[in-house]
C-alpha cells in the first residue's frame, strides 16, 4: 500500500518561492554580481519561477544558466542510464556569486557533480545552494543548502514526487510517498 | 533509447537509425562542452583506451586522442611501424598483450577488412573501428552526416554525391549506410574502374559524368585517390583524372546550383579538388574535422555506458 502525503500545493509553493526570493534579495541585494544556475531537469522549473519572481520584484533581468550534470556524475554507469540534456551557461562565472537551484536535496551527489561542472566555467567567488525540499539525514556527501523551502525527515525508501504544470500536470503538487 | 546495443562500434551497417540519432544528440551536448573555457568532463576518468593504429593516420588518430583526453580517459598509443608486429607478433597476441595491462577500450585501424570484427569476437574490451582496409570507417561517416545535419538543417531528403575513388574507400561504404539510414539519396560518381561492380545493389545511383552528378546533388563529398591501395593502374594518370574528375571553381560556376563541398581528408589539392573550392565558403571540410571530436566523444561515452565498473 502506498502512503502519500502532500508537501506543497500551488498556494504553499507560491508563498515558499516568494519567501526564497526575498531571502536571496536580502543577501544578494541587486544581483549585480550574482548568477543563478538551475540543474537539469526539474531544477530548471524552479529556476524559471524564481527568476520570474526576482525580475518582477527587482525590475531587472538576472543572469541565469542551466546545467546538466550527467557527464560529471559518479554513478551514471551503476544506475538507470540518463540521457545527457542541455547545458547553457552563456557567461563565465569567474568572481561571480553562483546560486545553484534544484528541486530536492537527497544524497548530495548531484550537487557535488554540479559544483564540478560549474568550475569548468571559471572560478566563482562563492557558490550557494537553493533547494525546495531538503531530505535531512540522508546525505552521502557533506553538502547543505543555503536556502531551503522545507526540511523533512525521510527514510531511503521514501520518494518525493514533484508534479508541476510545466511537466504537464493539471496543478502544482509536491508529494512524499512510501510503498 | 539511452545507450547503444553493442559493446563495439565496428561499422554503420549494423547501427539502427535510433542509435545514429542518439550519437548525434549526445554529440550536440559534447559540442557545447567543447565551447567551454575548460573543455573537459570527467566521464571516462576510470577508463584506459588504447589507440592501436596499423596504418597511418593524422586526423582520425588526433581526433580520437583529443576526444579521449576531453573525456578524461587515460590514453596509450600504439603504432605498428615501431612495434613488435615488425618482429612477427600476431594481431591477437598484440591485442591480448595490450589488454592484460588493463585496457578497457580499443580504437583500431588496420589495413585488412574485418580485423576489428575478429578482435571484438575474441576480447571483452570495447572495440571501435577507426578504419579497416577498404571496408568501413564508421566515425568518419557519422561525423560527415552530423556535419550535413548541422550545416544544412537535416539529412533526410538531401541528395549526396560521393565522388572519386569508391573502390578503395572505406569512407564511401560507411557513408552510404549512414546517409541512407538517415533518409538521404546517394549517388556515386567516378571513372567506372573506381566504382565497384555490384555497388548498385546498395540502392545507390551511379554516374560517370561529374557534371551530371554535380547538377543532381545538394552536397558533394569528394574522396581522395588512394594511390597507396592501388596495385593496378585504374586510370592513365593523375593529370587525366584531375582533368575529368577534379572539382574546380570553373566547373562549379558552370552549374546553376549551390553545392556544399565535403572531403574526409587528407586533400590532394589540385587532384580531386582545387584550392579555390576547398577553401571556398561552400566548403565545410574544416567543420567536419571539428565535429569529429564531438562525434568520437559521443561514441566512446555511449559505449562506456555498456561497461560495468
Amino acid at each position: 500500500m502506498t502512503n502519500k502525503s502532500r508537501l506543497f500545493n500551488k498556494k504553499r509553493l507560491d508563498i515558499t518561492i516568494n519567501r526564497l526570493c526575498h531571502q536571496l534579495i536580502e543577501k544578494h541585494k541587486n544581483f549585480e554580481n550574482t548568477v543563478l544556475i538551475g540543474l537539469q531537469p526539474r531544477g530548471i522549473y524552479f529556476l524559471n519561477r524564481i527568476e520570474k519572481n526576482l525580475n518582477r520584484i527587482l525590475g531587472k533581468k538576472i543572469d541565469s544558466g542551466i546545467l546538466d550534470t550527467t557527464f560529471y556524475r559518479d554513478d551514471f554507469r551503476s544506475k538507470e542510464i540518463p540521457k545527457a540534456k542541455e547545458t547553457l551557461i552563456p557567461f563565465l562565472v569567474d568572481e561571480k556569486e553562483v546560486v545553484i537551484i534544484d528541486d530536492v536535496l537527497f544524497t548530495g551527489r548531484t550537487v557535488r557533480s554540479a559544483m564540478e561542472g560549474i568550475m569548468n566555467f571559471g572560478r566563482p567567488k562563492k557558490v550557494e545552494l537553493l533547494v525546495l525540499v531538503d531530505r535531512k539525514y540522508s546525505r552521502d556527501i557533506p553538502v547543505e543548502p543555503t536556502y531551503c523551502g522545507i526540511k523533512i525527515n525521510t527514510i531511503t525508501s521514501d520518494r518525493i514526487e514533484v508534479n508541476l504544470v510545466e511537466q504537464g500536470f493539471k496543478e502544482d503538487n509536491i508529494w512524499i510517498s512510501n510503498e | 533509447m539511452n545507450k547503444l546495443k553493442s559493446k563495439d562500434l565496428l561499422g554503420i551497417k549494423n547501427l539502427s537509425l535510433e542509435e545514429i540519432n542518439l550519437i548525434f544528440e549526445t554529440a550536440d551536448k559534447f559540442k557545447e562542452v567543447l565551447s567551454r573555457p575548460i573543455k573537459k568532463v570527467p566521464s571516462l576518468r576510470h577508463l584506459t583506451i588504447a589507440n592501436v593504429f596499423f596504418e597511418n593516420s593524422t586526423r582520425t588518430k588526433l581526433s580520437f586522442e583529443l576526444a579521449q583526453k576531453r573525456l578524461s580517459a587515460d590514453v596509450v598509443n600504439f603504432s605498428s611501424s615501431v612495434s613488435s608486429v615488425k618482429k612477427g607478433e600476431s594481431l591477437l597476441d598484440t591485442i591480448n598483450n595490450i589488454l592484460v595491462m588493463k585496457v578497457d577500450m580499443i580504437v583500431m585501424r588496420h589495413p585488412n577488412p574485418g580485423a576489428p570484427h575478429f578482435i571484438s569476437k575474441n576480447i571483452d574490451a570495447s572495440v571501435i573501428n577507426a578504419g579497416d582496409g577498404t571496408h568501413e570507417h564508421p566515425t568518419q561517416a557519422l561525423l560527415d552526416s552530423y556535419t550535413i545535419r548541422e550545416k544544412t538543417g537535416k539529412v533526410k531528403g538531401k541528395r549526396i554525391a560521393i565522388i572519386g575513388d569508391i573502390t578503395h574507400s572505406r569512407v564511401a561504404l560507411s557513408n552510404i549506410y549512414s546517409l541512407q539510414k538517415l533518409g538521404a539519396e546517394v549517388m556515386l560518381c567516378g571513372p567506372s574502374t573506381l566504382i565497384p561492380k555490384h555497388i548498385k545493389n546498395l540502392n545507390v545511383k551511379v554516374e560517370n559524368d561529374i557534371k551530371k552528378a554535380l547538377e543532381w546533388c545538394d552536397v558533394a563529398n569528394v574522396l581522395r585517390i588512394q594511390l597507396e591501395r592501388q596495385k593496378n593502374k585504374f586510370f592513365p594518370s593523375l593529370r587525366e583524372y584531375s582533368l575529368y574528375y577534379g572539382i574546380n571553381k570553373r566547373l562549379l560556376d558552370s552549374i546553376n546550383r549551390n553545392i556544399t563541398i565535403m572531403h574526409p581528408g587528407p586533400i590532394n589539392r589540385g587532384v580531386e579538388i582545387s584550392s579555390d573550392v576547398a577553401d571556398s565558403k561552400n566548403s565545410i571540410i574544416l567543420d567536419q574535422v571539428e565535429n569529429g571530436v564531438a562525434i568520437r566523444m559521443a561514441v566512446m561515452y555511449l559505449l562506456s555506458l555498456n561497461k560495468n565498473r
